[in-house]
C-alpha cells in the first residue's frame, strides 16, 4: 500500500483530512464577515468556485489508453464543469456590476 | 509538469479563491474579488491541460467549449429577476459532474488487483453519493422556480419512509464498496437511488423554503467536490470544494434561524401540508377586505411624511424593481421619507431582494435590515407591501396553530396605513391565509405589481 510518492495511503488520507478539516474553519471565518447585502453573490460566487471540479473531469478526460465508457462519462463531466465555471462567473459579475456602480453621487436622503 | 510544480500553482488557486470569497465582505471590492477567482480558476485550468499532456486534448477543448458556451450564454441572457434558477441550474451541473468524476474513477480503479484504498473508495462513493443528490435536488428547485411543475409541496402517504429507505439504499451500496465489494453496479445502485432521493426530497418543500434549499444545495456540490479531491488526491479540489461546503452550511443555518425553524423542519417538515388547517381557522374570523383604487394610494403616498416598501417575491415575478425605484424617486422629490425593508428569507435566494434593488440602483442606506426597519414602522405613514406574503403575516406573532408562528416579521401593521400590491386574494407560496389583509389599517390594491407601480407613477406625478 505504498504509492508512488512513498507514503502509505493511509499518510495521505490523514494528510488530506487536515487540510479538509482546515478549510472548513477558513471557509467559515471568511464567510461570516460577507454582510446580507451580499448574499446573493456570496452564493453564486461560491458556486462558481466549486466550478473547479473542471481540473478533475478534466484529469478524468485526459486519461491515457481510456475505455469508450470512460470517453463518454469524462467528456460529459468536462461539459457540465465548464458550464458551471463559466455560468458561475459570468453571474457573479453581472451581480456585482450592478452594486459596485451604485457610486454614483446621488446623497441617500437619510437623516 | 511535476507534481510538486503543479500543487503549488494550484495552491495560488486556492489562494485567489480566498481572496475571492474575502473581498465580498465590502461592495465597494466584491466585484475584484471575484475576478481574481476566475483568474486563479484560468490559472487551474492551464495548469491540468499542460498537465494532462496531449491525450485527447481535442475533446478537452470541445466539451469546454459546449458546455462553456451554454454557461456564457445562459448566464449573459438570464434577467436578474430568473437569478435563482439559474444558481440552482449551474449549482445542479457542478454536482453532476462530481458524480460522472467518481462514475469514472471507479471505472478505472475497479480493474485493478486488489479493492481500491478506503481514501479513494471513500472519496468516490460518497462524492457520487453526494454530487447525485445535488444534482437532483436542484434540477428540481430550477423546476420550481422556472414554474415548470408547481412551487406547492408535493406530498403523499408515507413519503418520508419511501425518502429514508432510497437514501439508506444508497448509503448501504456505498459502504459495501468502501468495505471492499468490488462491482461497479453497487455504485450504479448508489447513484440511481441519490438521484431519486434528491428529486423526492425537493419535490416536498415549498417555494417559500427555497433560499434554504438552495444554499444547501450549494453546501452539497461543494462537499462533493472536495471528496472528489479525496478519489483524485487533488488537494486543490478539497480545499475550493470544503470552502463552498462551508459557506453554503453557514448560509443554510442563517436563513433558517431567520425562518426561526430548524433545518430539519424546513427539509422535512413538508410546510404547506399542514398549513390548511391552520388557514381554516385564520380564514373563520377574517373580516372584509378593504380595496383601494390607485389614485386613492397615489394621494396617501403623495402626502406622507415616510413610506416604507416591503418587497417580496411578487416584485421579482413582475419584475417591478426599476418601476419601485421611479416611483421612490418621485416621492423623494415630493420630500417623503423613502427606505425598503428587507426581510432575509424574503425571495428565493439568500439577499434575493438586495440584488434586485441592487439592479434598480436604489442607494444601499435606504436598504434596512428587518432589526433597523421593524422599529421604524411606528412612525411610518404608509408601508406599501409589494409581493410580500408571508414576511409580514402577523400570525407569526400571534396564532400558535399557524406554520409560521415564531418567524421574525416585518411588523408592518405598525404603520398608520398598509397597502398591499397582490395579484388576487390567493394565499402566497407557502399557502398560509394572512390576516394583515383582513386589518382594518390595511387597504389592497389589486393587480401586477408592475402595473400598479407604474399606475402609481402616474397618478403620483400630477399632485
Amino acid at each position: 500500500m505504498v504509492n508512488i510518492y512513498g507514503y502509505g495511503h493511509n499518510t495521505i488520507l490523514v494528510f488530506e483530512v487536515t487540510i479538509l478539516v482546515l478549510a472548513i474553519f477558513l471557509g467559515v471565518e471568511v464567510i461570516s464577515k460577507v454582510p446580507t447585502l451580499l448574499h446573493t453573490p456570496l452564493m453564486s460566487g461560491t458556486n462558481a468556485i466549486h466550478g473547479v471540479v473542471i481540473v478533475g473531469a478534466m484529469i478524468v478526460l485526459g486519461q491515457p489508453d481510456k475505455s469508450a465508457f470512460t470517453w463518454i462519462v469524462g467528456f460529459a463531466a468536462v461539459v457540465l464543469a465548464s458550464a458551471n465555471v463559466v455560468g458561475g462567473f459570468v453571474v457573479t459579475d453581472r451581480m456585482l456590476e450592478m452594486f459596485k456602480s451604485r457610486q454614483r453621487p446621488k446623497e441617500p436622503d437619510e437623516t | 509538469m511535476s507534481y510538486n510544480l503543479s500543487n503549488l500553482l494550484y495552491l495560488i488557486t486556492i489562494v485567489s479563491f480566498v481572496l475571492a470569497l474575502r473581498f465580498l465582505s465590502n461592495p465597494a471590492h466584491a466585484r475584484r474579488g471575484n475576478q481574481i477567482g476566475a483568474a486563479g480558476m484560468v490559472l487551474a485550468i492551464v495548469v491540468t491541460w499542460i498537465k494532462v499532456g496531449s491525450t485527447s486534448w481535442w475533446a478537452i477543448a470541445l466539451a469546454m467549449l459546449i458546455g462553456g458556451g451554454f454557461g456564457a450564454v445562459a448566464a449573459r441572457k438570464v434577467q436578474m429577476t430568473a437569478m435563482p434558477q439559474m444558481v440552482a441550474l449551474f449549482n445542479g451541473v457542478g454536482g453532476g459532474a462530481a458524480a460522472l468524476i467518481a462514475l469514472a474513477e471507479l471505472h478505472r480503479v475497479l480493474p485493478e488487483p486488489g479493492a481500491p484504498t478506503v481514501d479513494v473508495s471513500l472519496g468516490i462513493t460518497l462524492s457520487a453519493l453526494i454530487g447525485s443528490i445535488s444534482f437532483a435536488g436542484s434540477m428540481v428547485a430550477f423546476a420550481k422556480l422556472q414554474e415548470l411543475i408547481g412551487g406547492r409541496p408535493i406530498t403523499y402517504a408515507g413519503q418520508q419512509f419511501v425518502n429514508g429507505g432510497l437514501f439508506i439504499g444508497a448509503l448501504g451500496c456505498s459502504i459495501a464498496l468502501v468495505s471492499g465489494v468490488q462491482d461497479q453496479w453497487l455504485l450504479w445502485v448508489t447513484i440511481l437511488a441519490s438521484l431519486a432521493f434528491g428529486v423526492l426530497f425537493v419535490l416536498p418543500i415549498g417555494g417559500a423554503d427555497m433560499p434554504v434549499v438552495i444554499s444547501l444545495l450549494n453546501a452539497f456540490t461543494g462537499i462533493a467536490v472536495a471528496l472528489g479531491g479525496f478519489e483524485l488526491q487533488n488537494n486543490l479540489l478539497i480545499v475550493a470544494g470544503m470552502l463552498v461546503g462551508a459557506s453554503g452550511t453557514l448560509l443554510t443555518l442563517m436563513m433558517a434561524r431567520a425562518m426561526n425553524r430548524s433545518v430539519a423542519n424546513v427539509l422535512f417538515g413538508a410546510f404547506g401540508q399542514v398549513s390548511e388547517a391552520a388557514a381554516a381557522v385564520a380564514a373563520g374570523d377574517g373580516g372584509s377586505v378593504r380595496s383601494a383604487s390607485a389614485e386613492d394610494v397615489a394621494v396617501m403616498l403623495a402626502y406622507a411624511h415616510k413610506v416604507v416598501f416591503v418587497p417580496g417575491y411578487g416584485l421579482a415575478v413582475a419584475q417591478a424593481q426599476h418601476d419601485v425605484r421611479q416611483l421612490a424617486d418621485l416621492l423623494e422629490a415630493k420630500g417623503v421619507e423613502v427606505s425598503y425593508a428587507i426581510h432575509p428569507v424574503a425571495g428565493r435566494m439568500p439577499g434575493h431582494m438586495n440584488v434586485l434593488l441592487a439592479e434598480a440602483n436604489v442607494p444601499y442606506p435606504q436598504l434596512k435590515e428587518m432589526d433597523e426597519a421593524n422599529p421604524e414602522f411606528s412612525r411610518t405613514d404608509v408601508a406599501v407591501v409589494v409581493g410580500a406574503n408571508d414576511v409580514v403575516n402577523p400570525d407569526a406573532r400571534n396564532n400558535q396553530g399557524s406554520p409560521i408562528y415564531g418567524m421574525p416579521i416585518l411588523n408592518v401593521d405598525d404603520a398608520q396605513t398598509v397597502v398591499v400590491l397582490k395579484r388576487s386574494m390567493n394565499p402566497g407560496f407557502a399557502g398560509i391565509e394572512n390576516p394583515l389583509f383582513y386589518n382594518p389599517k390595511t387597504v389592497m390594491l389589486f393587480g401586477d405589481a408592475k402595473a400598479s407601480i407604474d399606475q402609481l407613477i402616474a397618478d403620483v406625478k400630477p399632485l
